[in-house]
């Protein structure tokens, strides 16, 4: 098999060091978990997945024409169930949607989690859009992506088995009964927000997906602060859990009003009206939430 | 409070239960929180109560039948495992 020759029949762009050049293996690449979802981007193809056993050294077994059969028989089943379940998977979760929410890169996570602990100084909060679709977020700050809160969740668990473990009260099931409380409080306050935003009327393009990805960002906070309360007492947790309960209400704030409230009132002209009003609210109260949030889940945590 | 993901669903399936039963003609009407009384008027934006007493119908309508399968797999299930 000569690489080049069929790299440059499948028009795919070389990637020079990265692939084991090597080994056996199908050719087209089975480490992109994700779609190359960059502007331009190359979309390496699905390969056969019944090429692999093309390559094994027993020829013997191959030249067998019933385990021929059997192994194109076999490739066509796993292949056509594979789509069955993608298909099906597709239609409970959008797994497209999701992948735009995970499209972030090193330089869009760092200035991120800048922004929650210090939302003061950015003046420009609307998200660019593309031709009708929002911009990825690695080419936007302003767009809400799932990769922080994912990890925050994760890094939160950690973090409270660790002060847990300080304190000697840690089993291995502390770390479950953590997991899934704050889970159950993040959905309670996701469909709290659906339903407020659904009474209020609000024509916003804000998604489920987004408001999970809102309420997730307020971990960073409460990792920060549980960890400033495990090198440095109470003191140091309060201080710090106040610094960035009031980041995430500016930062929370700053956010949603874009998207709730009206485009007169978002751009800071004071608008009467019992409607905006009542947005404004709104968006006070989802805001007021992330800090009552970040206390209720924590405070337990460090003694 | 350590929440579990099985008190959510209990919270759930209680809260939607306790939507379901509400009566139209007994209770509902009674109360001024009938269907027809949530329909404003047509032009203007639904106001908080149009769109509660919209949502409480909705919830009728929609979760009436699934309401009584989950109902019967919980009495089944508590029945045998307590």
């Amino acid at each position: 098999m000569e690489y080049p020759n069929q790299s440059g029949s499948r028009q795919r762009k070389l990637q020079p060091n990265v692939r084991m050049r090597g080994t056996p293996v199908d050719p087209s690449d089975p480490s992109l978990l994700f779609d190359d979802t960059s502007a331009g981007g190359n979309k390496p193809e699905h390969g056969g997945v019944g090429k692999g056993p093309d390559v094994y050294p027993g020829q013997a077994l191959l030249s067998d024409p019933m385990s021929n059969l059997a192994m194109a028989y076999g490739s066509s089943l796993a292949s056509h169930g594979k789509e069955m379940m993608d298909k099906n998977l597709d239609r409970f979760i959008p797994i497209s949607k999701l992948k735009y929410y995970f499209a972030v890169d090193t330089v869009y996570v760092g200035k991120k989690l800048g922004l929650l602990v210090f939302p003061y100084m950015h003046d420009n909060w609307e998200v660019s859009y593309q031709q009708d679709t929002p911009v990825a977020p690695r080419f936007d700050i302003n767009a809400p992506d799932l990769y922080i809160p994912v990890m925050g969740f994760i890094t939160y668990i950690l973090v409270a088995g660790l002060a847990l473990g300080t304190q000697n009260r840690f089993s291995p099931e502390i770390l479950g009964i953590q997991a899934s409380s704050a889970l159950v409080w993040l959905i309670i306050e996701v469909l709290a927000v659906l339903l407020s935003l659904y009474l209020v009327t609000v024509n916003t393009d804000l998604t489920t997906i987004d408001l999970v990805a809102f309420s997730g960002y307020k971990y960073v906070g409460m990792i920060v602060g549980v960890i400033a309360g495990l090198l440095f007492g109470r003191m140091g947790y309060y201080l710090s859990l106040l610094w960035c309960c009031v980041s995430i209400f500016v930062f929370t704030i700053r956010t949603l009003r874009l998207k709730i409230l009206s485009e007169a009132a978002a751009e800071g002209r004071l608008v009467r009206g019992a409607k905006n009003q009542l947005r404004m609210y709104l968006t006070m109260a989802i805001a007021a939430a992330q800090p009552i949030f970040m206390y209720w889940l924590t405070f337990h945590l460090v003694r | 409070m350590a929440f579990t993901l099985y008190a959510l669903i209990q919270t759930a399936i209680l809260f939607t239960n306790a939507i379901a039963v509400l009566h139209e003609e007994r209770f509902l009407s009674k109360i001024g929180w009938g269907a027809e009384q949530g329909i404003g008027g047509f032009g203007d934006e639904p106001g908080i109560k149009a769109q509660l007493l919209n949502l409480i119908r909705s919830v009728r309508t929609v979760m009436r039948v699934p309401l009584i399968a989950v109902n019967s797999v919980c009495i089944v299930l508590l029945l045998l495992f307590g």
